[in-house]
């Protein structure tokens, strides 16, 4: 987990008076909506989001995202392609359902509704974090987990305002400050211009193992380059009855090839992908001795990388749940989970031995990619769902086949009556 | 297009070159496939009547033999979806839980299934809608009957009894589904009372509020797979039961067919899923669409949510004598509003509005009760539970109780706790002082409105307005656009919300016009002034209006079709809300005179307020409808009426009555489709239904008159710019004076009026019009009685029976009168010519669905829709129009007609019941005073089918015989048709001769 960028907190207490009468010049707030708020998202350009502070309660510097989701909070939050953002939520009532304990597991003894053991981004910024969650599952509120992991988040915020100026303007970074008197607005922004950008962060080793991790038993065995894996990846392959070798991102060839893998997957993760570099070297190698490869999100960067594909970051990425992808092989479209803020160039593609396997019916950016003559393919969605819909499952099985493994499409409808 | 609604915009010119008013029965779309000769047929657009139609055309081989193609879903996945057992086993297949349930064809197999699972039961039945027929036995005797009446409503005489899952949650997606395999889920809701009330009857929230991601998309990869397996093409809904407290879940059912809920889906997304689902029909794909919302993204997408919406059912239960409040698994519900906002207490509150003037919110101030009774009003819902909810916390019950009672999720009862705690903040503060701004902020967040904040701080509405405004505590405006701000959109679909700071959709410098809908669909007010609002918009288009702009909250409208108008507000229909809007969009004056009484009843509040209100003047309407300002005008006008007076007490309308002498009719003032409306014949009768009068308007005095029995009831429908005046038509009513216009079979034109009277009716309708200076749609009520004309009654507004003269007459009223609405004159100067060709148009009742009430029609509207057939002659219009509506005339044979008698009756219906005779129908009779077996008889003859319709005239009474009241409640649960005055009788004697 990375550590919090944490600015010391001020023991001034807010006073309403001072944040009205700033207020009158940022056509972002209304003076009524100020008064009942005492924290604030400051954002690279200068805009200003009032708001209410509610988990740690403390400040936090991060590359603003949004992710239109209408579900999944615990998973998102816990996804480490998050590490390095404060992660904005389009959906207005997040924390309806609460949060289960991490004991609560799955048939593979991994937490339930997690994809790591923590919290993963900056912060959170929602329009209303609920107060009272129902749910059997619930152990406590989305304020208290994130007290509890020490990640600040903001409500009140009017979040539609927020996702449509990082549309129009670019995700950009920004700091949380919680129970500020905005007059020390200016010291925020000293900060926000101090601190380090999001690309130039090598986030990836802050969230990766430092050491192999071994899921599951048996000889049949796929290792997962750890970019930041999320344990949806876990769970596809242990799903489909193979033991799972976690690796660091910057395992080398012969350290992967060491625990004799049928395949590698290469994860998700966090980050501008040029800062990989140890694993695209790694991935090159596998490639180019045919060891059946899967890349997802970062690991399809990487891979495209490996290939030698340019990358290039998107203005505001693509994060949510509903993302529609084709693929280009049989003209199917698929819903699709997405977390990423990078994607490989088109142009770039053309020169290299990989195809484009799918592409974003929306905006036609390459969503996935083939090799013309290794058992390598990759993915820039989540096939592993967890969030979002499970429809591109079956990427998993294409993988598992290329091991020459082919097994039965995973438990696509989850029937648990009984 | 086969469809016999008349009212509706779907058979508007606009959007069909050929409309065929028929039946849409297999017999008359044979005959339309037969003229027509089509290559394709499209069943799941016109809900339940239209699909089983199509099966049995399909089944009957007709579309085999015509060469008919069915687009979309393919009729064998329509009989999966429809056929109980079918389904259960092509769900079982695919690994998707199902209730336990069997299928079953009779009381026996039913008692047997009972036997294996244990009371309670659901008992579904096939091929219906709406849930009707079924319900929840709850022990061996209501099994038998709810088991009787399915099986006699179900098109295959199939139930389904299956284990009762009252308490788990009610969850709903709507799947789009292409030829190529490509799916996706357009929505999600959440019923907030759970599996124990139907959809149509719920409180439906999108997207789902209390499911997890591994819910979510459990459910979402079942319902994928379900309509994968059933070869949907196009659009379905799926229905599934989820445990409260485990991921245990079961399918319930499939509607291969676009639904109410696909319409709610609709709205709520923004997803057009009827246009959508049509051009999968047609063979394209979902990858090759585009989401017309964005412009630039694909149809192939989920839409995502950054609002949630709140649908809310309205009922009209209280308007049937001796109909039940209770809501459960049949729907009752008659039309419904939806409201949008981004926190649920803001959402909720807004919809409890939308449904009508009688709600401020869902915080009613109401006389304080016991907890038994609340906690009964909890466990056994009404159409009042979500107040009774409110009520409950405020009476003191934890969030956990009223939860655990009501079987509602906790997550919805803690969201009305914040409002009732706020509500109770608000009544604790001074009274006579402005509340604070943050306090008014706050209040509305939480959705309260103008007038109940200033209600609970004892200050007039326009105060808090004004303290709001100066605090600058103002609405944003916000966009629907189906994708969470992600993608810049196109479209002017709009709500506007407290809870946000940034404002959008900046307003536009064109010449634009507000024109006001008619809120939800409810007895008097339906589909009509749907036609209405959006006839008016695109005839101001045609007028030089550069910019219409629709307010309405109905999500089964077409008003409400965000690519209908060039903004659309889905929005409250109040002076608050309706007030912010014009303040925003400074549009050069709204018009609320074709959404009927809802817009109607607006107007002087918002004239006084500065709107420009366009067309007839606010004192106009109201000096036509002030019964003594009118009646004043008549006399000056020398135009005759019925005697009448106003009182305030039963003793004041007492003398007057023995003056005039009964019958008389009472009404209460400023009301819609004679809600607590009679005919009375006594004295006793006469103080009970003035006294009801005034509860109902306890602030106007109730009107009594003169009731002029045996007289024809003729009205006009026209338009008038204040000097020239254009009568539409003369319609006359089948039923004699007594029975509501709203559920009147009439005429256009007339059978029985003379030329002369005519005359008269065309004189006076032009002498009001210019005297009320009418700037707009007029209608005006006569009586007809030998040679005198009477005038009883005018509405300065748009009517309902509008679209009916327009299509009848081929002239739309609408586009004539939009010029004058704007300011200026008609074009037109002669009344519209009558048609040559005959149009009946009948009402459709929903007397099946209210259970316990009785199907006797008087001068209150009880009709939930109508039908309007054409023919050469008037016979043949109305015997199609009788078809139309579901009516089987009877055809000699086993099937008689039942004639029930109340005290003094035979004269009346001996002449009658010759004819009938005459022509070989067998005629059964039974008295009030019949001895029971005689009663067990004849409720076994309508079991067994011999019983084609039931005849059983309104006396000279407001009572009835229990006996006859109970024939008539069972031949209404056997789907047997009552009729209850001499000339329907006659008309149907005219249909078979």
């Amino acid at each position: 987990m990375p550590e919090q960028t944490e600015v010391t907190k001020t023991d001034h207490p807010h006073r309403l008076d001072t944040l009205k009468s700033a207020t009158t010049d940022s056509p972002l707030l209304r003076v009524h909506e100020a008064s009942s708020k005492d924290a604030f998202l400051l954002l690279q350009d200068g805009s200003i989001y009032f708001g209410r502070g509610f988990g740690s309660g403390s400040d936090s510097v991060g590359e603003v995202v949004f992710n239109t989701g209408m579900v999944g909070y615990p998973e998102s939050l816990t996804d480490p392609s998050y590490a390095g953002q404060i992660l904005c939520f389009t959906y207005p009532l997040i924390g309806n359902y609460g949060v289960p304990s991490y004991k609560e597991r799955d048939a593979f003894g991994l937490p339930k509704s997690f994809e790591s053991g923590s919290i993963q981004v900056k912060g959170a910024v929602v329009q209303e974090a609920c107060k009272t969650p129902s749910h059997w599952s619930s152990e406590k509120t989305l304020s208290e987990w994130l007290a509890s992991e020490g990640v600040p988040g903001i409500e009140g915020v009017d979040t539609r305002a927020l996702v449509t100026r990082l549309r129009e303007v670019g995700v950009m970074m920004g700091i949380i400050a919680n129970g500020q008197d905005l007059d020390q607005a200016d010291r925020f922004r000293d900060q926000l211009r101090k601190a380090a950008g999001y690309d130039t962060i090598h986030l990836v080793r802050e969230v990766s193992v430092r050491t192999p991790v071994v899921y599951g038993t048996g000889d049949r065995r796929v290792a997962l380059i750890d970019c930041g894996a999320k344990l949806g990846i876990v769970r596809n392959l242990l799903s489909r009855g193979y033991q799972v070798v976690r690796l660091p991102y910057d395992s080398s060839y012969s350290e992967v090839m060491k625990h004799d893998p049928l395949g590698v997957v290469v994860s998700n993760g966090p980050g501008d992908p040029k800062l990989c570099v140890e694993t695209v070297g790694c991935v090159e190698s596998l490639i180019g001795s045919d060891v059946p490869t899967l890349g997802i999100c970062l690991g399809e960067q990487i891979v495209g990388m490996a290939a030698g594909v340019e990358t290039f970051k998107l203005k505001y990425g693509h994060r949510g749940q509903n993302k529609p992808c084709i693929d280009l092989s049989t003209a199917r479209g698929y819903v699709t989970s997405q977390n990423h803020g990078f994607a490989l160039d088109p142009n770039s593609l053309s020169k290299t031995d990989l195809k484009a396997w799918f592409v974003n019916a929306d905006d036609h950016t390459i969503e996935g990619v083939y090799h013309r003559s290794k058992p390598c393919i990759a993915v820039q969605f989540h096939p592993e769902a967890h969030p979002g819909p499970y429809d591109t499952n079956f990427v998993f099985d294409k993988f598992a086949e290329s091991m020459g493994h082919p097994r039965k499409r995973g438990e696509e409808i989850r029937s648990v009556s009984k | 297009m086969v469809n016999p609604n008349i009212a509706t915009i779907q058979t508007s010119r606009q959007f069909s070159e050929n409309i065929r008013f028929v039946p849409v029965t297999p017999q008359y779309v044979e005959e339309v496939i037969e003229e027509e000769s089509p290559d394709a047929v499209l069943l799941g657009f016109g809900g339940q009547t239209a699909l089983n139609c199509g099966i049995e055309l399909s089944r009957s081989g007709v579309f085999d033999r015509h060469g008919v193609k069915v687009l979309g879903t393919p009729v064998h996945g329509i009989e999966i979806t429809e056929d109980r057992d079918l389904f259960k086993q092509t769900m079982v297949e695919i690994g998707i839980p199902v209730p336990r349930s069997r299928a079953v064809y009779s009381q026996d197999e039913a008692r047997e299934v009972s036997r294996d699972l244990g009371f309670p039961l659901m008992v579904r039945v096939a091929f219906t809608l709406g849930g009707k027929g079924g319900g929840v036995a709850r022990d061996a005797r209501e099994l038998s009957e709810i088991v009787e009446r399915g099986l006699s409503s179900s098109l295959t005489h199939q139930v389904l009894v299956e284990e009762y899952l009252g308490g788990w949650k009610q969850i709903e997606y709507e799947i789009m589904r292409d030829g190529d395999d490509n799916s996706v889920i357009i929505c999600n809701m959440e019923n907030m009372l759970g599996m124990r009330v139907h959809t149509g009857d719920n409180v439906v929230v999108a997207p789902s509020q209390t499911l997890t991601n591994s819910e979510y998309h459990m459910l979402r990869s079942a319902s994928l797979a379900a309509a994968k397996h059933c070869g949907i093409v196009g659009e379905c809904n799926i229905q599934f039961a989820l445990h409260p407290e485990s991921e245990r879940y079961g399918a319930i059912e499939i509607n291969a067919r676009m639904s109410r809920s696909s319409a709610l889906a609709s709205k709520a997304t923004g997803y057009p899923l009827a246009y959508i689902a049509t051009k999968l029909a047609l063979g394209y794909s979902l990858t090759e669409l585009k989401n017309k919302v964005s412009g630039v993204t694909t149809a192939l997408f989920e839409p995502s949510l950054d609002y949630l919406v709140v649908k809310m059912p309205r009922w009209d239960t209280d308007k049937f004598d001796g109909a039940s409040r209770r809501i459960g698994t049949s729907m009752k519900s008659i039309g419904e509003v939806m409201a949008v906002g981004r926190g649920f207490e803001e959402t909720i509150q807004k919809a409890a509005r939308m449904l009508g003037p009688r709600h401020d919110g869902v915080v009613a101030p109401s006389p304080a009760r016991t907890r038994e009774a609340l906690v009964e009003s909890l466990e056994h819902p009404t159409d009042t539970i979500v107040f009774d909810i409110a009520d409950a916390l405020r009476g003191g019950l934890s969030v956990e109780e009223v939860s655990s009672k009501s079987e509602v999720d906790q997550w919805f009862v803690t969201k009305l706790k914040n409002i009732t705690d706020s509500y109770a903040e608000l009544e604790r503060l001074p009274p006579d002082s402005l509340p604070e701004k943050l306090v008014l902020s706050r209040a509305k967040t939480m959705g309260f409105s103008d007038r109940q904040i200033g209600e609970l701080v004892a200050l007039d509405e326009d105060r808090v307005r004004e303290a709001r405004l100066a605090s600058s505590v103002v609405p944003v405006t916000k966009v629907i656009d189906t994708l969470a701000a992600e993608w810049p959109a196109k479209t002017n679909y709009l709500y506007q919300t407290f809870d946000g700071a940034v404002e959008e959709a900046p307003p536009s410098g064109k010449r634009k016009v507000i024109v006001v809908g008619a809120g939800p669909y409810r007895i008097g007010s339906s589909v009509e002034f749907d036609w209405g609002t959006m006839n008016m918009a695109w005839a101001l288009k045609n007028n030089g209006v550069e910019e219409v702009i629709v307010v309405n909250c109905n999500p089964e409208t077409v008003s409400t079709d965000f690519d209908m108008s060039d903004r659309l507000y889905f929005e409250e229909l109040t002076v608050e809300r309706l007030l912010a809007i014009y303040d925003k969009e400074r549009p050069e004056g709204m018009v609320l005179c074709v959404g009927g009484q809802t817009p109607n009843d607006l107007a002087v509040a918002l004239e006084k307020r500065g709107v420009r209100v366009l067309g007839t003047s606010s004192q106009s309407v109201e000096a036509a409808e002030d019964r003594g300002k009118f009646s004043a005008l008549l006399d000056r006008l020398g135009i005759p009426q019925p005697s009448w007076g106003s009182f305030r007490s039963p003793a004041e309308a007492s003398e007057f009555c023995s003056s005039v002498g009964y019958p008389v009719i009472v009404r209460p003032s400023h009301v819609l489709s004679g809600a607590a409306m009679r005919v009375v014949w006594d004295p006793t009768d006469l103080e009970r239904y003035v006294l009801k009068a005034l509860r109902v308007n306890p602030d106007y005095p109730v009107t009594v008159s003169e009731f002029l029995e045996e007289s024809r009831e003729v009205e006009v429908d026209a338009v008038s710019d204040g000097k020239t005046t254009v009568i539409g038509a003369i319609i006359e009513h089948v039923q004699n004076a007594g029975v509501h216009s709203g559920d009147a079979i009439m005429s256009i034109p007339t059978v029985s009026i003379t030329k002369a009277a005519k005359e008269k009716i065309r004189t006076y309708t032009r002498s009001i019009a210019r005297e009320l200076k009418a700037k707009g749609p007029l209608n005006i009520q006569f009586l007809v009685k030998g040679r005198s004309v009477y005038v009883i009654e005018c509405n300065l507004r748009a009517s309902r029976s509008l679209p009916f003269v327009s299509k009848a007459t081929g002239v739309n009223l609408i586009d004539l009168i939009a010029p004058a609405v704007l300011g200026g004159t008609l074009e037109r100067k002669t009344d519209v010519e009558e048609p040559k060709e005959f149009a009946v148009k009948a009402p459709q009742f929903s007397f099946l669905q209210m259970e316990g009430a009785d199907p006797r029609l008087g001068v209150e509207m009880r009709s939930t829709g109508e039908v309007a057939c054409f023919g050469g002659t008037f016979k043949e219009a109305l015997s199609k129009a009788f078809i139309a509506t579901g009516h089987k005339l009877p055809g000699g044979g086993e099937r008689g007609i039942l004639l029930l008698e109340e005290a003094g009756d035979s004269a009346l219906s001996e002449p009658l019941i010759a004819s009938f005779a005459k022509k070989g129908i067998r005629i059964d009779s039974l008295s009030y005073d019949s001895p029971p077996e005689i009663l067990e008889q004849t409720l076994a003859s309508i079991s067994e089918g011999r019983v084609s319709f039931v005849l059983s005239f309104n006396t000279n009474s407001n009572s009835t015989s229990q006996t006859l009241q109970k024939v008539r409640r069972k031949a209404i649960d056997l789907q047997v048709q009552t009729f209850t005055t001499v000339e329907e009788a006659e008309a149907v004697l005219l249909c078979i001769s």
